[in-house]
């Protein structure tokens, strides 16, 4: 694949590698958060790991919209879907997750809901046209990368006078959960789980732009470095990290730049101002409630809001107790550490918000890394 | 009505009732269309004339949707699905049973160029579909047409596979392109405007097994990597034959089209369905032989080798990235599903 492989090269791979081991000073370690799921997605799928000295440890953030959606959005979700009348439209990886009472969207349309998933808001779009007597409903989850193409779609039902098609908006915030992670009192007052340094997210800052991460350089002195999703962008935004760890720089350092400007997005931004405003609080699966980390359809905008619309009361939902999801989000633990890992909690039948996608830390370990995950015994068997 | 036209017209009820409308669509499509001296279309059922030795037996049911996509349809792959399951099993494929599920309302344009395709894999395949049944169900009881075969076939003597069969030091080898069947399909689902010029593998495999098993005779186990794509078989014959499987990525045959398609949709060729491949574990001796083999048959041309068994406690399968790393090449979980972002 051109414009692909290239960033995929293992010859550029094994010389980044040499550089970073060259230059991580073996007498400290470096502990970089890398917060969207494609990057530990990545990191898992190509084997990124291998290719650092021990010295240099991904810490795997919360950035996995499906992992964060909490489990009571889940669950309103699937009841709204099964209101007689209403077409519920999902992206793919959705289907799956579990919410309460072991339900979830695929089991909700097994029983008879009308679930579809789509590639696209648009299509959403098309289906509403398409079923005037029916209640569309997009179930809206993601970050700053999915949140303008459902401000698309909000605006193109506004302009075709659609009047049965409404959003269930669960859009997050990127910088809000950044901030929440570095307030959190475990990496505050615990030496032991500082975070040396962030690999920004790619497709996020695309649209929202470098800008947003000066904040974190200045007021916690910490570096970050805008990273693209491909094996290649992450070793060399890794070496980036070390440099300016290695010299004291706490500065934002674009890698991604053949994608991501100073500002983002002027456009996308612009509409998703229009269509959205900032929730005071929103609840992230493994962060708790976060101040102004996620939005809502601006009073303009009510008749297509779900949640108005349809009154949706949220349940109450538990997480288990054992599992150590919020400590593995903010890197006070790995997955390994976790007593229900690869026992009762696996990708067949995840517990906790690291479990549920690919892009989850725990899924991730589950997936790619199990090997690295126990003892070795392989080497011992040969 | 003495010639049945298929031009126009939709299934009725009444085409599955056991009344002159069934006989009609029996004899003027099915045995029509399936012509052999086997079927006649007068009989509860199929008397063949079957050789000594052991037979292989596989069934499957089809409901793939869409089903037309570039490359086949249901048809061909009902053929060529249950033709390769017998053929992995060391068989040359002698007969096929068809049975039918048809929605009310399906065009019989559609029924008849579906009957038409079958008819074509089963020549090619040399099989000759002897047996079938129909049914009618309520429109919106089912989805067009369902169809499922069922395969008998002859192990050839002296051949003996089993998934149990690996050994460590034994070689890995697939036939061709991984998951051209998967992507061609899911290009043309509802919900993806995804414009491919990938075409569906859809073949019988049984003249390509027959060619390895001829030059290669030791062969321990063939499989066609179908739902859950090479993944699935690699993990299956990890754990039946209890041991660890080792692949690398960069010997892995993939199309350019299919590996973006991949790519924009987020999902992983090693997990894509494949309904003209097959997977073969054959003694390290044997390989290069085997590779000649499959690459002197037209089904075969773009085989490679892709890894080997070893001792493993765990029975992981790993693969060592083109990149440069390693990751485990795990079962899927549930349905491969399209990231979001």
């Amino acid at each position: 694949m051109k414009y692909v492989d290239e960033f995929r090269a293992p010859d550029l791979a094994r010389a980044l590698a040499a550089q970073i081991a060259a230059e991580a000073q073996p007498d400290r370690e470096f502990r970089l958060m890398e917060f969207c799921g494609g990057h530990t997605h990545a990191i898992f799928r190509y084997g990124v790991k291998d290719l650092l000295p021990a010295n240099v440890r991904m810490i795997h953030g919360p950035g996995c919209p499906v992992c964060v959606l909490p489990i009571t959005r889940l669950d309103m979700a699937i009841a709204l879907a099964r209101r007689p009348g209403v077409i519920l439209c999902s992206y793919g990886d959705m289907l799956r997750v579990p919410g309460s009472r072991r339900q979830s969207l695929l089991k909700a349309r097994a029983e008879g809901a009308d679930i579809r998933m789509v590639g696209s808001t648009m299509d959403a779009i098309r289906l509403a046209e398409e079923n005037p007597e029916r209640e569309v409903v997009f179930f809206a989850i993601g970050f700053e990368t999915t949140t303008p193409p459902t401000a698309v779609a909000v605006k193109a039902a506004e302009a075709k006078g659609l009047t049965n098609f409404s959003v269930f908006c669960n859009h997050v915030l990127t910088p809000a959960a950044i901030t929440n992670i570095l307030e959190a009192p475990e990496i505050r007052q615990m030496e032991a789980v500082e975070i040396d340094g962030f690999l920004g997210p790619a497709h996020v800052s695309v649209v929202i732009g470098s800008q947003p991460y000066d904040y974190f350089a200045e007021e916690f002195a910490k570096p970050v470095v805008i990273a693209g999703f491909e094996p290649i962008d992450v070793m060399q935004s890794i070496l980036m990290l070390v440099r300016q760890i290695n010299e004291g720089r706490a500065e934002v350092e674009n890698q991604y730049t053949r994608a991501v400007t100073h500002t983002g997005n002027a456009a996308a931004k612009a509409l998703v101002a229009e269509v959205f405003e900032l929730r005071r609080s929103f609840e992230w699966r493994g962060l708790g409630r976060v101040p102004y980390s996620a939005l809502r359809l601006r009073d303009r905008f009510a008749a297509f809001d779900a949640e108005r619309r349809f009154e949706m009361a949220p349940g109450r939902a538990v997480e288990n107790k054992a599992c150590d999801c919020p400590k593995i989000l903010r890197g006070a633990a790995v997955p390994t550490d976790c007593k229900l890992f690869g026992k009762q909690c696996t990708p067949q039948t995840p517990l906790g918000s690291c479990m549920v996608s690919d892009e989850g830390a725990c899924a991730a370990y589950y997936k790619y890394g199990r090997r690295r995950a126990a003892p070795n015994r392989m080497e011992a068997a040969e | 009505m003495k010639h049945a036209t298929f031009e126009k017209g939709v299934v009725e009820m009444g085409h599955g009732a056991g009344g002159r409308d069934m006989a009609d669509l029996i004899r003027h499509l099915f045995v029509t269309a399936f012509d052999n001296p086997d079927l006649t279309g007068e009989e509860d059922q199929a008397i063949l004339s079957f050789p000594a030795g052991r037979m292989a037996i596989s069934t499957d049911a089809f409901v793939v949707s869409p089903m037309f996509f570039p490359g086949g349809d249901i048809g061909a792959l009902a053929v060529n699905g249950t033709v390769n399951d017998v053929a992995m099993g060391g068989a040359d494929p002698v007969a096929l049973s068809a049975s039918f599920i048809l929605e009310e309302g399906l065009p019989l344009a559609d029924l008849a160029r579906v009957v038409g395709s079958m008819a074509q894999a089963a020549r090619t395949a040399g099989v000759h579909i002897v047996t079938g049944d129909t049914k009618v169900v309520e429109r919106g009881k089912g989805d067009g047409i369902f169809i499922t075969t069922t395969g008998f076939g002859q192990v050839r003597e002296g051949v003996s596979l089993s998934a149990r069969n690996g050994r460590p030091g034994d070689v890995v080898l697939v036939s061709g392109t991984l998951g051209d069947h998967g992507v061609a399909v899911m290009g043309r689902r509802e919900g993806f405007d995804f414009d491919t010029n990938i075409v569906s593998d859809c073949a019988a495999l049984n003249g390509l097994a027959g060619a390895l098993l001829d030059a290669v005779p030791q062969t321990r186990l063939m499989r066609d990597p179908t739902r859950g794509g090479l993944a699935a078989v690699l993990n299956e014959i990890a754990e039946a034959s209890r041991v660890g499987i080792a692949i690398r990525e960069d010997a892995l045959p993939i199309r350019p089209g299919v590996a973006g398609a991949c790519e924009i949709l987020g999902l992983d060729p090693l997990y894509v369905a494949n309904e003209g491949k097959l997977v073969a574990v054959v003694p390290p001796e044997q390989a290069e032989i085997a590779l000649a083999a499959l690459r002197a048959h037209p089904l075969g041309r773009e085989a490679a080798i892709i890894g080997e068994l070893r001792a493993d406690p765990d029975h992981f399968v790993e693969m060592e990235t083109a990149f440069g790393g390693r990751r485990m090449v795990d079962w899927i979980a549930g349905e491969q599903l399209p990231r979001i972002c």
